[in-house]
């Protein structure tokens, strides 16, 4: 297996002087292609902010990031854009929905800045939507749509590129257990059949089994770093 | 980078989500475009008409007339020009075209019981030709009735109207300040002079006819020059001045007894004042065109705010920023062109009224309203430029994180 995620001494500093809050401290972590790895911690550890780098979304304030053997953090804000257009596919934290725009549309919009045709780029919309329990939903908006809904329909635009890695903050924050329960088994069933690599963080222990491997926050540092045997 | 076909229908759509906003961003645009083209239409139409009244008078024209208006004062009764001064004139001075002596009577015109207020004219044929003023119908006078003084008179429109109403005029005698003669020909509308005056209450007579039975005298009251081309105006109107200074002796040191004046000068200053105003009125309206312009980018920069989720989603999803960039100024640029567009209709449609109110000429230049519906989208272009890099130039984290 070779490493598709290499960290190394991450640092991520907000801030200066007596406002200074260090978010990342001494971060290093390598993840393979092909794997489902489930970031736990508090609140406030530095799982979001890790996972902001690592989707090529911010840059560290010390360290090296290397995704697929290239270097990331030296690249300037195109490169990153094309980088994460191109391989990342992202579940927010919160929902992060267009307004006033349906479903479908919403699943389109990385298959429009990727150049894909509109009847193709219908197709793959419908396929990914119907991958996370919405069909007949495709015309719906935002507002039309209960929070679950909302969180899967993210969750379809974050797979319809069918990305090298899918990065997923809380994914089943919002959702009942059961609705948790059929997305982790959609992601876990991507990640062994496509052979997408997860990153995913999570409060929920039942949601983490469901991964392979499990690093634990604790005030910016890696607590624990477990794999497990499947 | 997505094609500017993808660019175009992002912007639409877009557009088409928040319809009360883009409709009241464009208002300004509206109005203002609206405004260039009615002001500069008018403004046209204006002008046109002027031009149109002025050389309704006749081409190149020179008018020579006794007396001397710019010495203030009341007027001196001066001596009238006599035919010999007509004939020296034709003799002495070239790059005349056509002259024509005019004697000028206040009139009543009479037929049976109607009686109308009229201007008895008492000239050579040649007037017609200086004024270029064709008949409607019948025929002008020949030579024999010239010389013979024949009571035969050409009458215009105002007195066909209210003499005659819908009778045919032709070959009725009529009474003109109680001398009876035949109408033989009718002259076609010619509108109002410049001062307001009715052209076409009129009567004309031959000068012979006109001397003897009307005024009892051999006066000319005006003569009317017709100069060869307009460069020649100015040499026809000194060499008048001239041959008139000499034989009407006007004692060294006191000022002429008689005027000249080239009627292409009062029209070019009369042209000059109306395209000022016209340009004027396009300069006020551009203003408005420019307050519209500011308009669209305050409602793009509060749009672009209000718009920072969005931004942060496409950004994250992997946006460029020049894609951002490009969908914002579509979004400006769409705006304001088919606000243009709506102006341009709307401008069409007010100065359309406008002219038919003040009875003007719709003149629609194609220049005009092009460059006002191009200069909607550079309005787009220019003030949506800021709040489209604004957007484009995001950090995506910090924008996701926008409330
Ligand atoms: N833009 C920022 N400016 C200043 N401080 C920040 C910023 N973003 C995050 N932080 C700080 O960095 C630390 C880590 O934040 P982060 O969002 O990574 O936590 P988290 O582990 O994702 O927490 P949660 O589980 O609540 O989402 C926190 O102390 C937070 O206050
Ligand atoms: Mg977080």
């Amino acid at each position: 297996m070779t490493t598709l995620i290499a960290l190394e001494h991450l640092r991520k500093v907000y801030g200066s002087g007596e406002t200074q809050v260090v978010a990342l401290d001494d971060i290093s972590l390598a993840i393979d292609h092909g794997e489902f790895v489930a970031v736990m911690g508090p609140s406030g550890s530095g799982k979001s902010t890790a996972m902001n780098i690592i989707g090529c979304l911010d840059t560290p304030t010390a360290g090296t990031y290397r995704f697929d053997g290239r270097e990331v953090t030296t690249l300037d804000r195109d490169a990153r854009a094309l980088l994460r257009r191109g391989q990342i596919g992202f579940v927010f934290q919160g929902f992060n929905l267009l307004k006033r725009t349906t479903a479908l549309e919403n699943v389109e919009l990385p298959l429009v800045y990727r150049g894909v045709a509109r009847a193709e780029r219908r197709r793959l919309a419908r396929d990914a939507l119907a991958k996370v329990g919405l069909e007949g939903r495709e015309g719906h908006s935002q507002a039309e749509l209960s929070g679950g809904q909302q969180q899967r329909v993210a969750i379809a635009r974050a797979i319809v590129t069918a990305p090298a890695l899918l990065l997923a903050d809380e994914p089943t924050g919002n959702l009942d257990s059961e609705r948790s329960r059929d997305i982790m088994t959609l992601l876990a069933g991507l990640n062994r059949d496509a052979g997408i690599t997860i990153v995913m963080v999570t409060h929920e222990p039942d949601m983490a089994a469901f991964a392979r491997r499990r690093v634990r926050f604790l005030d910016g540092r890696i607590l624990a770093d477990e794999r497990l045997a499947s | 980078m997505i094609g500017a076909a993808a660019v175009l229908r992002m912007a639409l759509v877009e557009l088409g989500r928040n319809p009360m906003r883009s409709g009241l961003t464009t208002l300004g645009i509206v109005i203002g475009i609206a405004a260039v083209i009615a002001l500069v239409t008018l403004g046209q139409g204006a002008s046109a008409s002027i031009t149109n009244t002025i050389s309704g008078l006749g081409r190149n024209l020179v008018i020579v007339s006794p007396g001397n208006a710019r010495q203030g004062g009341p007027p001196q009764a001066a001596a009238p020009f006599k035919l010999g001064d007509l004939r020296a004139i034709e003799r002495e001075v070239s790059g005349i075209a056509a002259m024509a002596g005019v004697g000028i009577l206040a009139v009543n015109a009479v037929l049976g019981n109607a009686s109308y207020a009229t201007s008895a004219f008492g000239s050579e044929l040649s007037y017609l030709a200086v004024r270029e003023w064709p008949l409607s119908a019948g025929r002008v006078f020949d030579e024999g009735e010239m010389r013979s003084g024949k009571a035969v008179c050409i009458i215009g429109q105002t007195l066909v109207r209210e003499l005659f109403g819908a009778q045919d005029p032709l070959g009725v005698a009529i009474r003109v300040g109680g001398t009876s003669c035949q109408v033989i020909g009718v002259l076609s509308p010619k509108g109002q002079s410049i001062v307001g005056q009715d052209q076409d209450n009129v009567v004309l007579l031959p000068l012979t006819t006109f001397q003897r039975r009307l005024a009892g005298n051999t006066d000319i009251s005006t003569i009317m020059v017709s100069a060869a081309s307009p460069d020649l105006t100015t040499k026809v109107q000194e060499d008048i001045r001239s041959l008139l200074h000499e034989r009407r002796r006007v004692p060294p040191g006191k000022q002429d007894d008689f005027q000249v004046n080239d009627l292409s000068e009062i029209a070019t200053i009369v042209g000059g004042v109306t395209v000022i105003l016209t340009a004027l009125l396009g300069a006020i309206a551009a203003i408005s065109l420019l307050v519209g312009g500011i308009g669209i980018m305050n409602i793009m920069l509060v749009s672009v705010t209000e718009r920072t989720r969005e931004i942060g989603i496409r950004l994250a999803i992997g946006a460029l920023e020049r894609e951002v960039l490009a969908q914002f100024l579509a979004e400006a640029v769409l705006l304001s062109l088919i606000g243009g567009l709506i102006g341009v209709a709307l401008g069409l449609g007010l100065s359309y009224a406008g002219t038919r109110v003040l009875a003007l000429p719709f003149i629609v230049d194609p220049l005009v309203v092009a460059g006002a519906a191009l200069f909607s989208g550079l309005v787009g272009v220019g003030f949506g430029f800021f709040p489209a890099r604004r957007a484009a130039r995001m950090d995506p984290i910090e924008a996701l994180r926008h409330e």
